[in-house]
């Protein structure tokens, strides 16, 4: 006798430090639900103040997000903060919640650095005066350190990452995640709110396996009242460097990141050609719109990054008006 | 350590995990090409995808309306076919609405890939491949703990040329030390595109990374699998790559991979 499964509740984990933590109808079966139904889980109401008072100075924040891996978050994310520093005028800083996965040192040419601690916390790592980093990345002291963590012990680092380091005034937070919408996700969202998000920017490639996850990404940035600045499609098409014919090597069957964007009302920031030279660069941790200028991937970034600064400023333009 | 007669893994004859450290590296893509490789030499293959956040198999057969039945021994895996010979079972089966986030902490989805594990009633197999999402984290360590009593044959690891992702599979590899889990080799996927035009071939993701990273730990290397338009469309639309398009540049590495696995296996056997 066969029976048909019911669908899965996906109702959500409200949260641990909810006034629905452990009693939420999401909570049955978890096993955790003891823990948070007693308030074991719940956060300590001074490390929130702690945390409000450490990112007091922080002016903007972005997220970077998909629900897909390996479609550029991380090359994205060390982008805009070079595109952002490159007005020195800014102070911008690129945080890496990749907790196993930790791209972003080698990208900005930051392989082998240690963090360095001072009585006023953590040092990031600065890649020019402007521009600090960190990374789990350079707590590790081999590259075949694996970080084998469940969610908590994940999350508490976290937390440490943006208690503990002195990242000084910022004019710009950007934050590089893993794939996904589980604990680091939920986690950094969380955080900080002891600070205002200016919204997710969301990388896809232009194929269905990779927007069937950014739709799942979306719908988690809507459950979590986070606003959607816009979407990048990255490696929209290629361009052989010999014959100039395109192939679409991540064929865009259902309209990609276009009819995506249109049908959930978000925008769609750019689109950007695949070009080895991206690669080269990341793994040299240079920046590829320094190295590679004239491409057309560079043009297309920096009109990306322009639309984000676009927005940043808008939004904090309605806050003065507020005030 | 007693194995139940009655689990729902007693007739599975090997278990074999694909992962990387690195996402978008094609794991999926490789298990479901592996799958479909193995089918055609005769064998019947389950996949499970401990994949929570981001599903891809359902899509990649073509089954991504289908439903889960549970009967007496558990769920019933969801068949690709008539011929029954390559069962799935995916969070993708189990929700509502496609496009809804599982937002689960790790202690949920644990408690999720432990039921995958146990009561999925697959029947007589030859192979389980594992499909997981990239990382080191509660998915990968609660599937292994979960595994261990039925002896997985295995890992594979798959990565990207370029250093960004060797960079996160030399990671993957300490875990497998560190579980006890055997690499069965590496997959260099991505390797080189070569223009349906001119035939010029470009490194888009840079080239020997994979190769390398396998000399340097002392792992069998598995082959170089090239980009492949066709196997990106195939898979967009849930197509059997190795049936129609044997003459597609990614064919042959495909079909050495799972030559290997089956060379690997049946030598394990005796």
């Amino acid at each position: 006798l066969l029976v048909l499964c019911l669908p899965l509740s996906v109702a959500d984990c409200p949260g641990t430090n909810s006034a629905q933590a452990g009693r939420a109808a999401a909570c049955q079966g978890c096993p955790n639900q003891r823990l948070c139904a007693t308030g074991g889980a719940a956060p300590d109401p001074a490390e929130a103040a702690e945390l409000r008072e450490r990112l007091r100075s922080v002016k903007h924040t972005i997220l970077v997000l998909s629900g897909k891996g390996g479609v550029g978050k991380s090359t994205f994310s060390a982008l805009l903060a070079h595109g952002l520093a490159a007005d020195e005028a800014k102070q911008v800083a690129l945080l890496d919640i990749d907790i196993c996965g930790p791209s972003i040192p080698k990208m900005m040419g930051l392989e082998g650095e240690q963090v360095h601690q001072s009585g006023s916390g953590w040092s990031p790592v600065y890649v020019e005066e402007n521009l600090g980093v960190m990374s789990v990345g350079f707590l590790l002291s081999s590259p075949d350190d694996a970080v084998i963590w469940r969610g908590p012990k994940k999350n508490g680092l976290i937390k440490q990452f943006l208690r503990d380091v002195d990242w000084g005034e910022i004019d710009y937070l950007i934050v590089d995640t893993p794939p996904g919408t589980s604990d680091e996700h939920l986690s950094i969202v969380q955080y900080l709110s002891a600070t205002h998000i200016d919204g997710a920017v969301i990388i896809t490639t232009p194929q269905e396996v990779s927007l069937q996850d950014v739709r799942k990404e979306i719908n988690f940035c809507q459950k979590v009242k986070l606003p959607v600045i816009g979407v990048v499609e990255n490696m929209s098409g290629f361009i052989c460097p010999r014959c100039k014919n395109e192939s679409q090597i991540f064929p865009p069957t259902t309209g990609g990141a276009e009819k995506m964007c249109q049908n959930l009302n978000v925008s769609l920031l750019g689109k950007v050609p695949l070009d080895p030279q991206i690669g080269k660069s990341c793994d040299k941790g240079q920046s590829f719109l320094s190295e590679a200028p004239e491409s057309p991937a560079t043009a297309s970034y920096k009109n990306i990054i322009q639309r984000i600064q676009e927005y940043c400023d808008q939004q904090h333009f309605h806050e003065e008006k507020i005030r | 350590s007693f194995l139940p007669e009655r689990s729902n893994l007693a007739g599975v004859r090997h278990i074999l995990l694909v992962l990387s450290g690195k996402g978008g590296v094609g794991k999926s893509t490789i298990s479901t090409q592996l799958a479909l490789s193995l089918r055609h030499s005769g064998k019947k293959v389950g996949i499970l995808d401990v994949d929570l956040c981001g599903p891809s198999i359902p899509r990649m057969f073509r089954v991504q309306d289908s439903a889960v039945h549970q009967c007496d021994s558990g769920w019933v895996p969801v068949f690709v076919d008539p011929d029954k010979s390559i069962s799935l079972m995916s969070i993708g089966f189990l929700l509502e609405k496609p496009d809804d986030a599982v937002v689960w902490r790790g202690p949920k989805k644990n408690a999720l890939i432990k039921q995958f594990v146990a009561d999925v009633a697959w029947g007589d197999l030859d192979f389980l491949i594992v499909d997981t999402p990239p990382g080191t984290s509660d998915e990968h360590i609660s599937t292994v703990e979960a595994l261990r009593p039925y002896k997985p044959l295995g890992s594979i690891l798959v990565t990207t040329p370029q250093a960004v992702a060797v960079g996160d599979v030399r990671r993957e590899l300490t875990f497998c030390k560190k579980t006890g889990l055997r690499v069965l080799g590496i997959v260099e996927n991505m390797s080189g595109f070569v223009c349906p035009h001119c035939s010029e071939c470009t490194n888009i993701f840079s080239k020997g990374g994979g190769e390398e990273l396998a000399k340097h730990a002392g792992v069998p290397f598995l082959g170089c699998v090239p980009l492949d338009p066709q196997l990106s469309q195939s898979l967009e639309e849930g197509r059997d790559f190795i049936q129609e398009f044997p003459k597609s540049s990614a064919f042959p590495a495909l079909a050495l991979i799972a030559q290997q696995i089956l060379d690997g296996a049946s030598q394990r056997s005796s």
